[in-house]
């Protein structure tokens, strides 16, 4: 299983040149099996450079809904596939008690926030709303479960050759803990990451910019350590950054991360274009 | 094994209430109680633990105003989680600290997203002297 960085920004996008070495897209990641079928984790701005480079030949792709905040969806109308006849997209996300997920979608795929509504695409789509259990596509198996962030959220454990993904962009574990995180069975988040490959988190807030956002649903850099150590992940990659944190922030915040909460596994700050082979 | 994030936010809902709460799982297994409900329990959750429904039902030695003994499946826990409709009363119970309280309990059950049952809460509070 091979991971691409396409977006690693939260909120809001930040081109411009202080933020040139992580990237200004919004989150999208590309997760590809060894027979090539890929699987795209939400879509924000980063999806528009993701679908263009996927194969010609390409069938089918599965697109992976976190939830439904516009860093996460904003550059689904620019998903190249779904201008593609014949394309078979499947859109997954979160349910909601009110509104089924492609009438959610739809508020932004039509107008005035968009031209093209999404009956019109000439791909074929469908769109599911994430069940319990596992859901198998192709070479891959995923399980989605909610996670602690405002609105109908869920995270996702993604499995394939063998390897573990664990993708929790928007996450705030520690909302109303007072001190260390509470053992796996009371934090959220922990069954997706269980003894996972490659935990991809929200490190979006220093400690006091968290203290101006409690029940944001963001995590703190240094709770996301605290997670991934609780879950025996074995490789963190911090991500969602924050639209103030320009390069030289972020490098020093992770510098200043490590030294302070000497982490068990590899940890780094996702940028834009990153690779990782699992 | 973690449990389901409706339950786990009630029970950081629970950890911040002056008010005292007790919540079980859908097969009335109690899963946590807080600070000010061990007041009234007479015992520490980090001593008690999770525990069946069988045992804390009895634990506490529920009676009526009369010391009559309560069933277990008449205690408001108990009916909401069987009825899953709020229910509510008032009862004697003995601590584990051997005191006796007079309690008003309303409980509630707890659904989530996609109707899913994840069981009930019990807010109380002591009554009036007898």
């Amino acid at each position: 299983m091979r991971v691409r960085l396409w977006g690693t920004r939260g909120s809001l996008p930040t081109p411009g040149p202080e933020t040139a070495r992580y990237g200004g897209n919004t989150v999208a990641v590309e997760v590809r099996s060894d027979d090539n079928s890929v699987i795209v984790l939400d879509a924000g701005t980063g999806i528009r450079n993701l679908g263009r480079t996927l194969p010609g030949t390409a069938k089918r792709v599965d697109v992976l809904l976190s939830h439904l905040h516009m860093d996460h969806i904003q550059g689904l109308g620019f998903f190249a596939p779904l201008y593609v006849p014949d394309m078979e997209v499947h859109i997954w996300g979160p349910p909601s008690p009110a509104e089924s997920l492609r009438s959610r979608l739809g508020r932004y795929m039509s107008p005035p926030l968009f031209p093209v509504r999404l009956r019109d695409l000439p791909c074929r789509l469908t769109v599911h709303e994430v069940p319990d259990g596992h859901v198998h596509v192709g070479p891959f198996a995923f399980d989605a479960s909610l996670v602690c962030h405002p609105g109908p959220t869920v995270g996702y454990r993604i499995t394939a050759d063998g390897r573990s993904l664990t993708y929790l962009p928007d996450h705030e574990p520690g909302l109303g803990v007072r001190g260390p995180l509470l053992p796996d069975g009371w934090t959220s988040g922990c069954s997706l990451a269980d003894d996972t490959d490659l935990l991809i988190h929200d490190g979006q807030y220093t400690d006091a910019q968290y203290a101006e956002r409690v029940g944001w649903g963001h995590s703190t850099l240094d709770r996301a350590v605290e997670f991934a150590k609780l879950t025996r992940s074995r490789k963190l990659v911090l991500f969602h950054h924050d639209p103030d944190h320009d390069d030289a922030t972020l490098e020093r915040l992770m510098r200043e991360l490590i030294d302070r909460t000497r982490p068990t596994m590899p940890v780094s700050a996702g940028y834009e274009g990153e690779a990782i082979a699992l | 094994m973690q449990r389901e994030l409706e339950i786990v936010l009630t029970r950081q809902l629970a950890s911040y209430l002056a008010t005292p709460a007790f919540i079980v799982d859908p097969d009335g297994n109690l899963l946590f109680y807080n600070d000010p409900a061990e007041v009234m329990l007479g015992h520490r959750y980090d001593e008690t633990g999770e525990m069946p429904a069988a045992q804390w039902a009895t634990l506490f030695e529920p009676t009526d105003a009369d010391g009559v003994p309560l069933p277990p499946d008449e205690l408001p826990l108990l009916i909401a989680l069987r009825t899953r409709r709020p229910a509510h009363r008032e009862f004697w119970i003995t601590g584990l600290d051997g005191a006796r309280r007079h309690l008003v309990v309303t409980a509630m059950p707890l659904v989530g997203q996609a109707g899913r049952f994840l069981g009930a809460i019990a807010l109380f509070w002591e009554g009036a002297a007898p």
